[in-house]
């Protein structure tokens, strides 16, 4: 038992002294097809000239948790390191007859539904290690979903600094407000990955989320 | 015009559970996801009195998941928590606060949470809650 407290103790401090050294852990999580990609995608384009992942119609594209390390984001004269981490959409619930929808064959439908159930088990491990996150949510969509709820609220139990994009604001069926009144105590961020809009702001809003670390 | 004679259609086999929060205030992380886990997988809709930790929450989410492909039939859950809007000001937050170390729990809030196999969605927004039930 002592030793379990001195341990923490130590772990403690030493993590404390070199985390000014390492990269800031930045997360992307939110429902399935929100833009999670895209927008960690444009990121990394704009950045490092790479991609991090594919982009699909298909809900549960991203099946992995997948990373981008050292991405030097530049603002306005200031520069800050990245991991980026991105993240399979959460769900309550997955049945694979949902992608037969999109034209998917049963096999693949089965194996994928599957990779994405492992993929939300992965995401919610992951939570406990971010430095800051960004919720990425459809501004098309109902955001007064459990999942998003229940995201944040883990997020704020272990204070870990939160930013709410709402991503496709130049869908008609957007609305921005609604997320904003569902969420009003966080900072709401309104783009669009797909054509690179507002991302200033985002940006912006970035780098000032990151002196909460 | 013929009109179309609406009928609720053939509802699979259900029951609705309440659980007040006293069965689970004493129960750890691990017995609380057991019982609630039980009751949902016995095709039952619990309306759990309180919420639960939000660890625990997403921990839900999580070994519902990892139950998919394991346990025969079983698609996931629909989950949703009624709680007050937290707008009650600095006097209504302390209140709250005390309320809630002295009970072990959030009381105000409901916990809902059914298998995905007989609740199609839980439809929410600021004024109402909607239980869309799988025909």
């Amino acid at each position: 038992m002592v030793i379990k407290v001195f341990r923490n103790f130590f772990s403690r401090v030493f993590s404390g002294l070199f985390r000014g050294k390492k990269d800031i852990k930045l997360g992307f999580y939110g429902p399935p097809n929100a833009g999670k990609t895209s927008l960690a995608n444009r990121i990394c384009r704009d950045f490092t000239g790479e991609e991090i992942g594919t982009v699909s119609k298909v809900p549960h594209e991203t099946r992995n948790v997948q990373f981008k390390e050292k991405v030097e984001i530049e603002y306005k004269g200031k520069k800050m390191v990245f991991k980026m981490i991105d993240t399979p959409g959460i769900a309550t619930k997955i049945d694979y007859e949902e992608f037969l929808k999109y034209k998917v064959k049963k096999k693949d439908a089965k194996k994928r539904a599957k990779e994405a159930t492992q993929g939300i088990v992965e995401s919610i491990k992951w939570l406990d290690d971010m430095d800051m996150v960004v919720i990425v949510l459809d501004s098309s969509e109902n955001p007064y979903n459990q999942v998003n709820i229940t995201i944040i609220g883990n997020l704020v139990a272990r204070k870990i600094p939160v930013l709410i994009v709402a991503n496709k604001i130049d869908l008609k069926k957007a609305d921005m407000k609604k997320i904003e009144s569902a969420f009003p105590e966080y900072d709401v961020v309104g783009i669009s990955a797909k054509h690179g809009k507002n991302l200033e702001e985002f940006y912006e809003s970035i780098f000032k989320l990151s002196k909460k670390i | 015009m013929v009109k179309r004679k609406k009928t609720l259609g053939k509802l699979k086999g259900f029951a609705i559970q309440f659980l007040p929060f006293s069965e689970i205030r004493e129960l750890d992380g691990d017995e609380r996801m057991r019982k609630i886990l039980g009751i949902v997988l016995g095709n039952n809709i619990l309306f759990l009195q309180g919420r639960l930790r939000s660890g625990e929450e997403s921990r839900l989410i999580g070994d519902t998941m990892a139950m998919i492909g394991h346990v025969k039939g079983f698609k996931g859950i629909e989950l949703a928590v009624i709680a007050g809007n937290g707008n009650s000001g600095f006097f209504g937050k302390m209140r709250n606060g005390m309320v809630r170390a002295l009970s072990g729990g959030d009381l105000g809030a409901v916990t809902i949470v059914g298998p995905a196999t007989i609740v199609k969605e839980i439809k929410r927004n600021p004024k109402k809650i909607e239980l869309l039930l799988s025909r």
